[in-house]
């Protein structure tokens, strides 16, 4: 009764698209679009451009690192006052270092990621024409380009932008006494991340609405593409988690401007005791990493669900273990809200906790384990086309291996009193987190492409891109493991100080000089991103071969996604080499029926009932 | 006129690039390549994950050597070698890990990369395998798991001994300071309300304790003898970090932080070990704390603990080279002449 119920309103939504589809004016098209494969666009320009300047910075404080003896004045017109007689201000390195994570974390793998990925293939890949709620897609949109504006804003401020690390620490990112960049830039970053932080609510509810109500006939939660359950459970973990960073952002406001006293006790500076007593700064990581911690999860999931299936179409077989990719990414996504305190072992919180959280915190490595594996099987005995797409993909594998075992090092509380705040830290978030969930966006963006723009990148840069991109990340971030065992402490302007921090000058300058050959890769990508976009190859209607229903859109699909009628769904996404099958992949909308070659004896059950009970005739019409 | 040429040069290699580019693409439709399935991109870039993977892992084991000259010399403290014992352990099995998994990672994708007429194995799942690789990881995790636990406890939760030589190490933008208890081996209390320019400590000097606390201006410490450290901040988060002791602990402002543990090497021992006669023990901040974070820096000097003992004897309580301030201070907060004439008295012996 239910269902009926469900598709007549999905059908009086059809007819309803039917007549608006082709009307709409520029400002409706392009500016306040509330089309989520505009959508989609918007959140992934802007957070390109956006990885522009984070990955710039990046480069800048390379320079300072790989070469501190370098006459700087050529940044000067970039930089003005923070390069001083040719040297970079140590402030300054700071404020870049800041805004590098700042940008990486929230606004390129957060929102460039999730954002654009969520929004383009949650429709497309379960059969609906837009979100739950298109008005809150597109305000959740504009929410994050207003964020992005007072962040912006904030780098060109004569203070500076924000500096006190992108955790932003309080009694630092409290005092302006304490640093310039927590007058006003810092300001302006907790307003840019307070209306972040409505940006991803308003997408994570529509997310999660669109998911549960809006799936076509057919698509069951066990059909659903790997990708969608990940962005079901990041946007859930979302929801849950950021709301306690909004928390922290606002007690963190009141302590800097109402003269509250959360997180701040006990203060002597500037040659003055402030009156604050009775806060702690211990309760202010509590909450940030309470968002903190989920927030890396936030990040990798979409890009290990774009990744799981990348590597399972363009491998030619199955996902392997379907449900345990579900498992291990509900594990994750529970067990991500009780591992936080595992980044304050040696902040002074009680030990005992330390003890706890170590637990919890090295369980989380099985799960992720099991993806890993499971990603390398279905590469066994696979048919292996490497299309940029595929091979971003493998980089992610490979990088997520590499980098997470070095978590079961500082995951380990002991172990950690050692590398806290080191490069070993540096080096293992880059790559589990940072380079890994970049390289599952790149995968995303290479292989969904066509549908985002229809029309095909250049795989010839885009060979040169990934090939660049994979050996710049492994040259830059391996050899930091070198400097973190050695006990180089992360965030130093200089390391000419400490006669223990003298070794590595060389290691130091091949690191900076991996770095620009990477960015420079990624120039070469930005140079086919939008070269191809309105003169790349016209996509054919399912260049990859796949499976998924987004494949049968046209190749500029209007409002609505789909001419005519939602296609249904009758099968899992992964039929791909089934045996017996005429080609090597068969569309989630090829009936069971009609497949009788290739049907497993457990199918036939549902071929009987797609034959004998045709309670909705329109399922055997398709 | 030389930025010009140069930006000139470059435009003219871009639009070269640029030509090329274009180029390719019209030789790829006209010979139709960018239709088919199997070309020899495909081979290649198969080829280079397997290769690139075999040279990369040739090329750290090669450096290794070289880079691995500039580690940290053997601890100086007794949990140290807890640590490193373990963290070298984890290393082992983790890097067997790392290369096994991206060596069959790689492998596959070589191996198995598309081949016309081939047919990938439709195989969505075996649970026997995930239970395999569920379980195996698990147990692995669990041995290390109790065996940091273990070396954790041993660390963090252990009581204080009796003869420990208590410390407090009080961190500012941007500098160490260090205070002893003196004699008593107690230290007078302190209120940050108390600080200014002279009193960087804040010590309430109405109190008798706070009479032969000493401030050195480096840390010594004995040979053997378990070290206490009280640790606070004044003003931002600071961190305590002695990397030749394995030693981390935040410095919170409203909140004192402690870590115990023992030196087991002297100074001189270790300018012995390490063959390098400059040899000096470190302390330095490992949480940002603003624009002199990098320099930070205090020496830490390891003795023998009778010539510690000796050194620690000779040492001046501050508030006897600071006795107007500290009668004032006195003075300010309410007499205590008792405490005024034991000063005096103090001085003339």
């Amino acid at each position: 009764m239910e269902a009926n119920t469900e598709q007549a309103v999905a059908h009086a939504h059809d007819v309803h698209h039917d007549h608006e589809h082709h009307e709409g004016n520029f400002i409706t098209t392009y500016v306040f679009s509330q089309d989520h494969k505009m959508i989609a666009r918007q959140f992934l320009i802007t957070g390109l451009l956006w990885a522009l300047i984070g990955g710039g910075l990046s480069i800048v404080f390379r320079l300072q690192l790989g070469f501190p003896e370098m006459d700087m004045s050529f940044l000067e017109p970039f930089f003005g006052k923070w390069i001083v007689d040719g040297k970079m201000d140590p402030e300054f390195y700071l404020a870049a270092v800041t805004m590098h994570g700042t940008i990486m974390v929230f606004f390129l793998l957060t929102a460039g990621l999730s954002g654009t990925f969520s929004n383009l293939l949650i429709p497309l890949q379960i059969g609906a024409r837009d979100m739950a709620s298109p008005f809150l897609n597109m305000l959740s949109y504009w929410a994050f380009f207003l964020s992005s504006v007072f962040m912006f804003i904030s780098l060109f401020l004569e203070t500076g932008p924000a500096s006190g690390g992108w955790v932003i620490y309080p009694p630092l990112s409290a005092l302006p006494q304490a640093m310039s960049g927590s007058g006003l830039g810092m300001t302006l970053w907790l307003i840019a991340m307070a209306l972040f932080i409505a940006s991803v609510l308003l997408g994570g509810i529509n997310y999660i609405s669109t998911v549960i109500n809006m799936r076509t006939r057919g698509m069951s939660f066990g059909r659903m593409p790997l990708t969608i359950w990940a962005f079901f459970i990041t946007a859930i973990i979302a929801l849950l988690s950021f709301p306690v960073l909004f928390a922290a952002a606002l007690l963190l406001i009141f302590d800097r401007s109402f003269g509250t006293s959360f997180f701040l006790s006990d203060i002597y500076i500037g040659g003055e005791a402030l009156q604050h007593v009775g806060g702690s700064p211990l309760l202010f990581q509590h909450l940030f990493w309470f968002l903190g911690h989920p927030e890396v999860y936030i990040i990798i999931l979409p890009a290990l669900g774009l990744a799981s299936e990348v590597i399972a179409t363009n491998s030619r077989k199955p996902i392997f273990g379907y449900k345990a990719m579900i498992g291990s990414m509900l594990a994750i996504a529970l067990l991500s809200f009780i591992v936080w305190a595992h980044h304050m072992f040696v902040t002074g919180m009680n030990p005992f906790l330390g003890s706890v959280f170590m637990l919890l915190t090295l369980i989380i490595a099985i799960p992720s384990a099991v993806k890993a594996f499971n990603y390398i099987t279905t590469l066994w005995k696979g048919n292996i086309v490497f299309t940029p797409g595929m091979l971003f993909a493998i980089g992610l594998v490979s990088l997520f291996i590499s980098g997470g075992v070095t978590g079961i090092i500082l995951g380990n509380s002991a172990l950690d009193i050692q590398l806290h705040d080191t490069y070993y830290v540096v080096a293992h978030f880059h790559l589990v987190m940072g380079a890994s969930a970049f390289f599952g966006m790149m995968a995303g963006v290479y292989h969904w492409f066509p549908k985002l723009f229809g029309r095909m990148l250049d795989e010839r840069l885009g060979y040169i891109h990934f090939w660049m991109t994979f050996i710049g990340v492994y040259l830059v971030f391996f050899p930091m493991h070198y400097l973190g065992i050695s006990g180089f402490p992360r965030r130093y302007y200089s390391f000419t100080n400490f006669d223990a921090f003298q070794g590595y000058v060389e290691l130091n300058e091949f690191i900076s000089l991996a770095a620009i050959m990477a960015f420079i890769g990624q120039l070469i990508f930005g140079f086919n991103f939008f070269y191809s976009m309105f003169r790349g190859r016209l996509a054919p209607k399912n260049p990859w071969r796949s499976n998924t229903i987004e494949w049968t859109t046209e190749r500029f699909p209007g409002h609505g996604n789909w001419k005519g009628e939602i296609p249904a769904v009758y099968r899992w996404p992964y039929d791909y080499s089934k045996p017996g099958a005429a080609e090597d992949f068969i569309p989630q909308t090829t009936p069971l029926s009609e497949t009788p070659e290739s049907n497993l004896p457990e199918e036939q059950e549902q071929v009987d009932r797609e034959k004998g009970a045709p309670a909705d005739g329109e399922a055997i019409n398709l | 006129m030389l930025n010009l040429l140069i930006g000139l040069g470059v435009l003219l290699v871009l639009l070269v690039l640029f030509l090329l580019f274009r180029l390719g693409g019209t030789v790829a439709v006209v010979k139709g390549t960018h239709k088919k399935r199997e070309t020899s991109a495909n081979n290649i870039n198969a080829f280079l994950l397997l290769f690139m993977f075999i040279v990369g892992i040739l090329a750290a084991w090669y450096y290794n050597g070289h880079l691995a000259e500039h580690f940290l010399p053997e601890s100086a403290s007794e949990h140290g070698h807890w640590t490193d014992e373990l963290f070298w352990v984890t290393t082992a099995i983790i890097l067997v890990v790392f290369l096994v998994t991206n060596f069959v990672l790689f492998y596959f994708a070589f191996r198995y990369r598309y081949r016309e007429g081939n047919q990938a194995t439709f195989y969505p799942e075996n649970n026997k395998l995930e239970i395999i690789w569920t379980v195996i990881p698990a147990i692995v995790l669990t041995l290390l798991v109790l065996a940091g636990l273990r070396t954790w406890g041993k660390i963090m939760l252990s009581d204080i001994p009796e003869n420990a030589l208590k410390i407090e190490v009080k961190a500012k933008q941007f500098a160490w300071e260090v205070r002893y208890p003196g004699e008593d081996n107690e230290f007078g209390p302190y209120d940050f309300r108390l600080i200014d320019a002279t009193n960087q400590f804040g010590v309430d000097f109405t109190q008798q304790a706070a009479l032969d606390d000493f401030v050195p201006r480096k840390i010594y410490l004995p040979k053997g003898r378990p070290v206490f450290l009280k640790i606070r901040a004044v003003d931002v988060l600071h961190s305590v970090y002695m990397p030749h002791f394995r030693l981390k602990m935040d410095a919170v402002p409203g909140m004192e932080t402690q870590f115990l543990f023992t030196p087991t090497i002297t100074t001189d021992e270790m300018r012995a070990k390490t063959g390098n006669p400059e040899f000096d023990y470190e302390l330095a901040c490992t949480e940002i704390c603003g624009r002199g974070h990098f320099a930070m820096r205090m020496e830490i000097v390891v003795l023998e603990e009778e010539e510690f003992n000796t050194w620690y004897a000779e040492q001046t309580p501050w508030a006897e080279s600071n006795v107007d301030y500290v009668k004032e201070a006195i003075q300010k907060r309410g007499t205590n002449q008792a405490l005024l004439e034991k000063l005096e008295n103090k001085k003339s012996s």
